[in-house]
């Protein structure tokens, strides 16, 4: 018994690290086809980060190109110390957290209605849905904008009978207002894309389980809860890291709805004044490795502590 | 036969490839071909957005060059501030193709500092400002230096219905006061026409009330960032302050005055609740063209009048905004000399008169007001000339756009305006921001 245990394990063990020719061939051909994209990604990506690090420990003005010079980590501080970058983050982080939730929810129920369909109308319906999400982000935004804003929008006059709407309600004057509109615009227009992995992630639900839990005496709650979700957690989870590094660099809605008025300034609109609209690289190049760290840290703690498995939704081999 | 299949498709994919690589390649130096042919040099004209009017004017001195050169138009973005972004960009960047700028004048240090700008030559400093306003000139100049060249001018009056005016025991053939328009709007329960958004428009209007009580925003323009004083911490910026959140706490300026621009003044003051407003000239234009659709009734422009920017003080003369467009040639242009020429027909007085009369940009010279359709387009046009005579620029250095953005942060909503904080707590934050110890 033994001796047939023994040489059942043996080839398992020795499978691993020997690859056959074939194997290796096709490992050396994936390099030759990839290599050149990975080298120009890494060109592409790393050269304009590791420029904005060294901009970064200098004073230097883009209209005083004779004036810069080596100030180290003064900018950080600078950021760090300010209350601005604070307010800033915390917007960031609110419009984030709110989005992400509200769109997991909605984009949930969505792949639901669009996982059940009857097979003749899936194809309109998914249409329908995705809308919103294959608008311009910037288009959408003017859209929001000219929707609310008291002097051409239309909302205060549709919704009048709404209690806290009236014809004198400036939408883009006061903080809770104009956040409002601008995460709900964001819902609108990214909800589609959370619940296309979210189906993607109903599909890979054996129907066999389903079947079984039912035949089992299963509610639909339990089904849901005890089947269907532990069994999506890899596409829930990377629709939440993927939407939450989407959300956390949020730019357009805000820079067409209020430019920061009303303390609505996020990170990157942050970065762009900097950068952009006061003309300080080096300032501007700090605000921008800040907010790279940060997507990073997103990054990192959705795969590390959430342990989301990005090589889990290759198609559930 | 299915290998055969892929390598033919293969094949003809290949063919049509190299095809389509050696027809855009004999397109781009068919281009290249032409551009470098011996025709006249191409000045390129960055211009702000207008009715075409700056258009026209290239066309027509194109004409006049006789073949010495051909002017294109660029257009830059709406926004001054996005106009100078891409400006300043370009520049730095020693973009050969800035042979003319219309740059927006309190943006013009900052070009001219580092050597942006081409000198202007002698004889065309000369020319092109005899006759000109003093705001023009003192907009086009950088350290006692004309730096650009006075194009057209621009500055706001004081709308007002007359009805209104009437009503409220007004007498506006006499010089009229903020605090007397704000008690009428009161009195009448209207809105005033000013412009709260958080934008340039706010500087504009904080500086022509801090001049008209004869203070200055900065006190000594040409100084570095770390010297820079402001004076928002004035008993000018104290009254100024006063204004400005009366109008904003009170809802004088109706509920969209945290968001009001030019546009939303001029759309609030033909409506019911209009009353008085401060505006630039397009606004006439613009209410007579409504008309001409059906938008507007003839009746609210038959009861619009317009007097001088209104005082802050009843005993000082006021001091309106001061806007307008000046030339300006890149320093590494290829064709400076051209454009220095091109310039010169540009702001003929003729084609400054051409431009209001078209365009409703009032011209920088003064004899162009004496044209005849002038007064008949414009039966406002000497009151505007008036103004452009006392009218005062915006603070003039090298980092005016971190005093308005500062400014702007700092003085909207305008109902957060408070006079006893505002001033002192403002001029603070910019002064940190100038010395790089704050964020913006």
């Amino acid at each position: 018994m033994s001796t047939t245990t023994e040489t059942a394990r043996k080839p398992v063990r020795e499978a691993r690290p020997v690859k056959s020719d074939r194997a290796k061939a096709e490992s050396r051909l994936g390099w030759l086809l990839a290599g050149p994209a990975f080298v120009i990604m890494l060109l592409v990506t790393a050269y304009p980060i590791l420029q904005a690090v060294y901009d970064s420990l200098f004073s230097y003005r883009l209209t005083a190109p004779d004036d810069r010079h080596f100030v180290g980590l003064a900018n950080y501080g600078v950021i760090l110390t300010d209350w601005v970058w604070w307010r800033d983050l915390l917007v960031t982080l609110l419009v984030t957290v709110v989005t992400v939730v509200v769109e997991l929810i909605l984009g949930f129920a969505l792949a639901l209605v669009m996982h059940g369909a009857l097979k003749s109308i899936r194809g309109i319906l998914r249409t329908a849905i995705l809308v919103p999400y294959g608008i311009i982000t910037v288009v959408s935004a003017f859209a929001w904008y000219y929707a609310f804003d008291i002097n051409s929008g239309f909302v205060n006059q549709w919704f009048s009978w709404v209690p806290g709407i009236s014809p004198d309600l400036n939408w883009f004057a006061h903080f809770e207002t104009s956040i409002a509109v601008i995460i709900a615009s964001e819902i609108w227009k990214t909800t589609p894309f959370i619940s296309l992995l979210l189906l993607s992630g109903l599909a890979q639900v054996p129907g066999e389980l389903t079947e079984a839990a039912k035949v089992d005496g299963a509610t639909r709650w339990e089904v849901m809860r005890k089947v269907t979700l532990p069994n999506m957690k890899a596409a829930i989870m990377v629709a939440v890291l993927f939407r939450a590094l989407d959300a956390f660099r949020i730019f357009d809605n805000v820079f067409i709805m209020t430019n920061g008025a009303n303390s609505t300034e996020v990170l990157s609109l942050l970065a762009y004044r900097t950068s952009i609209g006061r003309l300080e690289i080096g300032m501007g190049s700090a605000v921008s490795v800040l907010l790279f760290i940060c997507v990073l840290l997103i990054a990192f703690i959705a795969i590390k502590v959430f342990k989301v498995d990005l090589a889990g939704t290759r198609g559930g081999n | 036969m299915a290998d055969q299949k892929v390598t033919q498709t293969v094949g003809r994919r290949w063919r049509n490839g190299i095809k389509a690589v050696a027809v855009v390649s004999a397109l781009g130096f068919v281009a290249t071909a032409c551009s470098g042919s011996s025709g006249p040099p191409t000045l390129t004209w960055y211009i702000n957005p207008d009715d075409g009017g700056q258009a026209a004017i290239a066309q027509k001195c194109t004409e006049q060059a006789n073949g010495a050169y051909t002017i294109e138009t660029s257009l830059l973005p709406n926004d001054a501030a996005s106009q100078r972004e891409q400006l300043a960009r370009r520049l730095a960047a020693g973009d050969s193709s800035m042979d003319i700028m219309s740059l927006d004048p309190p943006y013009i240090p900052e070009l001219a500092e580092p050597g942006f700008l081409a000198p202007v030559p002698d004889d065309i400093a000369q020319s092109s400002t005899q006759d000109v306003v003093q705001g023009a000139i003192d907009g086009a100049t950088w350290k006692g230096e004309l730096v650009t060249v006075p194009f057209w001018a621009n500055t706001q009056i004081l709308w007002y219905r007359k009805s209104v005016a009437e009503a409220a025991g007004l007498d506006m053939t006499q010089p009229v006061t903020w605090d007397q328009l704000i008690e009428a709007a009161r009195s009448q329960d209207k809105y005033l026409g000013v412009q709260g958004a958080r934008a340039e428009s706010m500087t504009v209007w904080l500086n022509a009330l801090i001049a008209s009580g004869g203070g200055e925003i900065v006190v000594n323009p040409e100084a570095s960032a770390e010297e820079l004083q402001l004076g928002l911490d004035s008993p000018q910026g104290e009254k100024a302050a006063e204004i400005i959140s009366t109008i904003g706490t009170e809802g004088l300026g109706g509920p969209g005055l945290p968001t009001m621009d030019e546009n939303a003044s001029m759309e609030l003051f033909q409506g019911d609740q209009g009353s008085f407003m401060v505006n630039y000239n397009f606004v006439w234009p613009a209410m007579q063209s409504a008309v001409e659709e059906g938008s507007l009734d003839q009746s609210v422009v038959d009861d619009i009048g317009w007097a001088v920017f209104p005082r802050v003080d009843a005993d000082t003369e006021a001091a309106p905004p001061l806007g307008g467009i000046n030339l300006g040639v890149g320093a590494d242009s290829d064709h400076v000399d051209l454009a220095y020429e091109a310039i010169s027909c540009i702001v003929q007085p003729e084609n400054q008169t051409e431009y209001f009369v078209t365009n409703g940009n009032a011209p920088a010279v003064r004899s162009a007001f004496d044209d005849p359709s002038v007064a008949q387009d414009f039966p406002m046009a000497t009151t505007i000339r008036e103004s452009l005579d006392i009218a005062a620029p915006r603070p003039q250095t090298p980092y005016y756009n971190e005093v308005s953005t500062g400014i702007q942060q700092t003085w909207t909503p305008p109902s957060a305006v408070d006079p006893a904080s505002t001033p002192a707590s403002s001029q603070q934050f910019i002064t940190e921001v100038l010395r790089g110890e704050r964020l913006l």
